[in-house]
């Protein structure tokens, strides 16, 4: 049984994830086994590109279902930039796409106004605490790559607030689902931190 | 801000003060600020590499085998680099299998984001590079010669991976640039401010704009044309090409309005360190990481 399997629906630069969370010494593996999906303590929800190409590859491999259930069974579950963004109802991109709808909200473009894609390092400023921000300092930088951001309902969700044009929710926790907007695989020594934060926290 | 900091014990996001925090968010107020950002300004060394070796990089004394793409990246990435570019020259096409293994090796030690450039023709050779672990791959002469390429990559892996290099000249009649490929060495008809919307269009993530007029000059980046490029689209663009001096970075942010500057030769020589850089244009008052 491992400690983190990383969702593998064919989208992203997995590699990394995986090899961040071995940085931090905790056992991940990237898989698109159900039966792994179902024994492992904490899923993480990588996505990169497009939401709807992410949903609909999600959807084709059949995942909703292991992923809804372990959910349920209060296993912690990180979404990682477009990830998290699934974890949401719907997203405005391409018109219209569903989303898991763990979280309530939806996906949003950032205004034309901006230079977008949002791409580079960024600070994320704590409105809570949360054990996956634990030893990280307020206003730490992280990175980011995206063109559209989580505008969760409710605002007691919002655990990291970043500034782009708007302050925009980059990280997100309810219960035992969480997400980031940045990469924190891609984030240097803060996000080493956090993804150790999501390994050893201990969640119900 | 930190009148609403409480702790939280066994879960991640459960509110143990949900009234506390309802009488600050209720209202969800979206407030706008069309100019200030946070975003940091990006510094982003860039390294030659021919068959998996470092030809031109930084030449740290203390490293034992300054050819070593691994070790360079490593301590570039100690130094406060934001993040790496890689451009591989490796002349025989037959060799792509060691850039994989370049990619796989350096994505597995270090934990910033990095570029890989150079002879990528197909969505394959991208997704190759893609899955060793690069974050984005840069398209130059293939892009030039077969503008689709862009839109079938931004497609599959999303624009946010897909950087178009633009390398300009300006023309004889200094009206405009003109965009060249392979490597400089030849001219196309192309103006790079059309190219760049053109690729902005097809759905590239970030331009890589070098200046072959400045380029290993060291006097300085080419303000006019990053001005023009970078006020004609809207995705980021990267200056390069000409950086000499301090000033010069600053220059390129400020007056260029780039998004981040690339510099090879400077961090090569040790004339420059990131650190001094990124202290100079903080001390000068830009956001930098």
């Amino acid at each position: 049984m491992v400690s983190v399997a990383i969702i593998d629906y064919g989208v992203g630069n997995l590699r990394s994830v995986e090899k961040a969370f071995a940085a931090v010494g905790v056992d991940a593996v990237v898989t698109s086994d159900k039966t792994a999906l179902t024994q492992a303590e904490r899923l993480v929800l990588p996505g990169v590109g497009a939401f709807a190409t992410c949903m609909s590859e999600f959807n084709r491999y059949g995942f909703a279902e292991v992923v809804l259930r372990r959910v349920k069974e209060r296993i912690p579950l990180l979404g990682v930039c477009v990830g998290m963004q699934m974890l949401f109802e719907e997203s405005s991109e391409f018109g219209s796409a569903k989303g898991l709808g763990l979280l309530k909200g939806s996906v949003k473009r950032f205004s034309s106004e901006l230079t977008v894609p949002h791409v580079g390092w960024n600070e994320v400023s704590k409105r809570f605490t949360s054990p996956l921000l634990n030893d990280v300092d307020n206003n730490s930088f992280f990175y980011f790559v995206h063109s559209y951001y989580c505008d969760p309902e409710d605002r007691n969700t919002i655990v990291g607030e970043t500034e782009y044009g708007i302050r925009f929710a980059s990280v997100v926790a309810k219960d035992n689902v969480c997400g980031v907007q940045f990469h924190p695989e891609k984030s240097q020594a803060s996000g080493l931190r956090l993804l150790k934060n999501f390994a050893k926290s201990d969640v119900r | 801000m930190f009148d609403e900091l409480h702790s939280l014990s066994s879960t991640f996001g459960e509110s143990q003060a949900a009234s506390e925090v309802d009488a600050l968010g209720t209202h969800r107020q979206i407030e706008v600020y069309p100019t200030e950002t946070m975003l940091a300004k990006r510094i982003i060394p860039c390294l030659d590499v021919a068959d998996g070796r470092v030809v031109k990089g930084i030449r740290f004394v203390s490293l034992t085998d300054a050819g070593d793409p691994v070790a360079q990246a490593k301590r570039y990435d100690e130094e406060g680099a934001d993040e790496l570019t890689f451009l591989d020259i490796t002349a025989s096409s037959e060799k792509r299998n060691i850039v994989e293994d370049l990619v796989r090796r350096v994505a597995d030690e270090v934990f910033i984001p990095f570029t890989v450039g150079g002879g990528l023709r197909t969505v394959a050779d991208i997704r190759t590079v893609l899955r060793a672990g690069a974050d984005k791959i840069s398209l130059n002469t293939a892009a030039v010669e077969n503008p689709s390429l862009v839109a079938e990559a931004a497609r599959t892996f999303g624009s946010q991976c897909i950087v178009v290099a633009i390398d300009a000249r300006r023309s004889n009649s200094n009206a405009t640039w003109q965009v060249y490929t392979h490597g400089g060495r030849r001219i196309t008809e192309r103006s790079a401010l059309e190219w760049a919307k053109e690729v902005e269009e097809l759905g590239a993530g970030e331009i890589l704009l070098t200046s072959m007029d400045r380029d290993g000059t060291r006097d300085g980046y080419d303000i006019e044309l990053t001005r023009a490029v970078s006020s004609a689209v809207r995705i980021p663009v990267i200056a390069s090409g000409g950086c000499g001096q301090l000033h010069h970075f600053y220059d390129a942010f400020t007056l260029g309005g780039a998004s981040a500057v690339l510099a090879a030769s400077l961090f090569h020589y040790g004339e420059l360190s990131i650190s001094e850089t990124k202290s100079y244009l903080r001390s000068r008052g830009l956001n930098i990481r």
